[in-house]
């Protein structure tokens, strides 16, 4: 077979390669998180917090009282309709924190001008390292964490009055 | 209910003859083909005609269930709901995964129609191929449909009292059409993909093949257009958000078949005109039915998450991948094994009109294999154990914006140049003056329209006028030797027209697309009643809030009275609706819609009775977007219309005279 000949054939070959990912891709679900997170201690993270970019904050911070670690950011659709919502949570002092993830600080800066600050604390994860290391698969994202510490449980989508009421709070409650 | 019991039983039986007939479709042409039986190959025109008529009973039951609140089927019952206004319940049948499947398949059987109707002067055994090939598609979709997303299932003994009703963000007039033109595209280039099988499979490679397959390609091109730009417009008054593309992975399984498929209508142009770039445009007619293939996967299969993917059924997923690798690895297969190798003999010289062309090509593969890359990266890097990651628009816009530029700057001379060779001395003298009136018009716009100087827009304006005023210097050339003005419009053909429409309507999407994203204004207003608030140049006024009842759903509805420099606009009525069945809410957008700017307006949420906060939206040259998607469709219509096409089907045929011409037109219609 001439050398041209087989250059026609990388189309196939790509296309086979593909359909191999595609194959494994169907037994995964993208919306699972790594079970390797689940019951496990946040990640460790110094991420620099967006009302003062010079300073740091660690996971520490999520200790001590049943956090929500919310990841949003600005160019997410559904966050705005979700980011009312926080508000509400905030006024019930429900502890929440943050995470601006793949984002413009600028933009983050004037949207929670604009929107109102439900966060005790927002950390800008600028290039998704940290939402990397959580399993992010986009925003929104909302994982409990417990006083220790540790992730509970993960929701996909936006956080409304429904999953608030039906799964989020009770969990919360549980674990106080 | 007793007596339309069996109108779904019908509809089932209607699909279960559909496929017998589009296995013998697949089968008996092709045997004809290869054996020179005339008889075989005779029968595809009858057997289109018949897969084409039960696919219509099978979709007029549906619809008759949807119509009369047939809730013991499974379907109608989960998309459906008798609150449902008369409209909507009717485009219900294409609001869930298995009506959505119907609604692909009358489209294929449409086509595959009208290629049996349109393409009587076609050799006979190319013919009997072409519909062969578009039987083994439609008996690939109709097992789908048969063993794994029957719309007719019933819920039986007891049928729901009532359905959970229709999605709320597809109960609006947009979703009525977007679908159906976008599946028309979609599905459209599943005849292009047949015509370069047959091609394969008859070695049969020349000017002719591209001249039979150009329409059939520009056509469905221009309906993926007309559909991707629905799509963007509905998101961009439905979502309550202000967006118009999100670069969401169904978004981009729509818009990477146009990427191709517009690489494939030029390429298409090189071989009919030059017989140049034959397994290049065959590659690319078979990519492109095979991204859209793909993008039925993609939102059926669940292997990635998205606003608009259906629900998962891994059973499903299966289905669709095999038939996916059946179709497009045998394709590709054939393609690699039956392709013509040509000597690298170059016809043409380095400036020239196929070179340009080939840019063409190369920029919107290099485009695609981006914007697949991207889509595909979450599922390929959760595969790899690399971990879950997504990929957001910032990584579409940092190659998207360049390489379209790069094009579009290069889209300019195309036009201009001759095939073989050009003279670059030639094109200079004809493109300096556009050129510095672009400049000209590019450095002075951003500075008049708004106060703070955006050079990004400068670039845009300069891009968008290049292109237009390159169009007006070859349009002045070409008419210098007439003697009259009108009788130089007439000598030009329509194709030529169909060409500078649709170029044109990529200048102006292009400013559409960039003056949006650059001069778009957004604020979240506080508006108590009575109070005027202001933006720009425009004071908004909350003047009331009321309750309003729709058929099935309970909504606030705000009333804000506008005025531009202290001139009165139309009055605003945003709603926030909550629907009955399924208790979601729902953003009903309040717009000001004129060619320069939109004022959008959406309900945020209740601060106090009095007060709401309010989302605002000035959004310059937002409709362009659009326009400019409807002007290249246009230009698709004219093109098809083109007068070559009939006088090559006399020329061959002589006793049919609409011929491939009329195909275009009346699939249109």
């Amino acid at each position: 077979m001439s050398k041209q000949r087989l250059l026609l054939f990388i189309p196939v070959v790509v296309f086979v390669v593909l359909v191999l990912f595609f194959f494994r891709g169907l037994s995964l679900d993208p919306n699972e998180m790594p079970s390797a997170l689940l019951n496990k201690p946040v990640p460790k993270f110094l991420l620099p917090r967006l009302v003062n970019p010079q300073e740091v904050r660690s996971e520490s911070l999520l200790q001590g009282k049943v956090s929500l670690l919310n990841v949003w950011a600005t160019w997410c659709a559904t966050c705005r309709e979700e980011h009312a919502f926080l508000n509400q949570l905030k006024d019930q002092g429900v502890h929440i924190v943050g995470l601006d993830y793949k984002d413009n600080t600028v933009d983050a800066q004037r949207w929670i001008a604009e929107l109102g600050n439900p966060y005790d604390e927002i950390l800008i994860d600028e290039d998704g390292r940290v939402g990397l290391d959580l399993g992010v698969f986009g925003a929104p994202e909302t994982y409990v964490v417990d006083k220790r510490g540790i992730i509970r449980f993960k929701h996909i989508g936006d956080l409304n009055k429904k999953v608030w009421d039906e799964t989020i709070q009770p969990l919360v409650k549980s674990l106080e | 209910m007793v007596p339309n019991l069996m109108i779904p039983e019908l509809g089932h039986f209607a699909l279960v003859l559909a496929l017998c007939l589009s296995f013998a479709l697949f089968v008996l042409p092709m045997l004809g083909a290869h054996y020179g039986n005339q008889l075989l190959m005779h029968t595809g025109r009858s057997l289109s005609a018949g897969f084409f008529i039960f696919i219509c009973i099978a979709f007029f039951c549906l619809t008759y269930a949807f119509a009369h609140d047939d809730f013991s089927v499974k379907y109608v019952a989960s998309n459906s709901n008798s609150l449902l206004p008369y409209h909507y319940k009717i485009c219900a049948v294409w609001g869930g995964h298995e009506g959505s499947l119907l609604l692909w398949i009358l489209m294929l059987s449409g086509w595959t129609f009208a290629v049996s109707i349109f393409s009587k002067s076609l050799p006979l055994d190319m013919q009997a191929r072409v519909l062969s090939v578009l039987g083994f598609v439609a008996v690939g979709f109709l097992l789908f449909m048969l063993m794994t997303s029957n719309p007719f299932d019933r819920i039986l003994p007891i049928p729901p009292e009532d359905g959970g009703d229709l999605n709320p963000l597809l109960q609006d007039p947009g979703f009525v059409i977007h679908p159906p033109v976008l599946y028309m595209g979609y599905v459209g280039f599943s005849v292009v993909f047949a015509f370069a099988i047959a091609a394969l499979l008859t070695g049969r490679l020349d000017s002719a093949w591209a001249r039979w397959s150009r329409p059939w390609a520009i056509m469905a091109w221009g309906f993926l257009s007309v559909g991707i730009a629905l799509g963007s417009w509905w998101a961009y008054y439905e979502l309550g958000w202000g967006g118009w593309w999100f670069w969401d992975p169904v978004e981009n399984a729509s818009f990477m078949p146009w990427i191709v498929g517009t690489a494939l209508i030029h390429s298409l142009a090189v071989t009919e005109k030059r017989s140049l770039f034959k397994s290049w445009t065959i590659l690319l007619a078979i990519l492109t039915f095979s991204l859209s293939l793909l993008g039925t996967f993609l939102v059926r299969s669940g292997v990635l998450t998205s606003v608009h993917a259906f629900a998962n059924d891994p059973e499903r997923g299966i289905f669709v991948l095999a038939f996916l690798a059946v179709i497009v690895g045998g394709s590709l297969i054939l393609f690699a094994f039956r392709a013509p190798v040509v000597k690298s003999e170059i016809g043409f010289n380095w400036f020239s009109r196929e070179t340009l062309l080939m840019g063409n090509n190369i920029l919107l593969c290099i485009t695609m294999i981006m914007v697949l890359v991207g889509t595909l990266y979450p599922l390929i890097s959760d595969a790899l154990h690399w971990g879950k990651v997504s990929v957001g628009p910032p990584y579409f816009n940092i190659f998207f914006i360049p390489l379209m530029g790069f094009l579009c700057l290069l889209m300019a001379l195309g036009p201009l140049t001759n095939w073989k060779r050009t003279n670059p001395q030639q094109i200079l003298s004809l493109l300096w003056k556009p050129w510095l009136i672009s400049l000209v018009f590019a450095l002075i716009f951003p500075w008049l329209y708004r106060d703070d100087y955006k050079i990004s827009a400068a670039i845009a304006v300069f891009i968008a006028s290049w292109i237009t005023t390159a169009l007006v210097a070859d349009f002045i050339y070409r008419l210098r030797n007439s003697d009259s003005f009108a009788s130089g419009l007439k000598k030009l053909s329509l194709s030529y027209y169909a060409m500078i429409i649709a170029h044109l309507g990529i200048a102006v999407t292009l400013i559409g697309v960039s003056l949006t994203s650059i001069y778009t204004i957004e604020r979240d207003l506080r508006m108590e009643e009575h109070q005027a608030v202001n933006l720009l140049d425009y004071e908004f006024t909350l003047r009331s809030l009321q309750k309003v009842k729709g058929p099935n759903y309970l909504a606030d509805e705000a009333f804000i009275s506008v005025t531009y420099k202290g001139k009165a606009l139309d009055d605003m009525h945003p709603q926030k609706r909550r629907y009955y069945a399924r208790g979601s809410t729902m953003t009903e957008v309040a717009l000001d819609k004129s060619l320069f700017r939109d004022i959008y307006v959406a309900m945020g949420e209740p601060v106090s009775e009095k007060a709401w906060a309010m989302r605002v939206h000035i959004k310059p040259f937002v409709r362009w977007i659009w326009l400019g998607a409807l002007m290249m469709a246009l230009g698709a219509l004219l093109a098809v219309a083109d007068k070559r096409y009939r006088k090559k089907v006399q020329v061959s045929a002589p006793e049919n005279s609409t011929g491939v011409i009329g195909a275009g037109l009346v699939s249109h219609e």
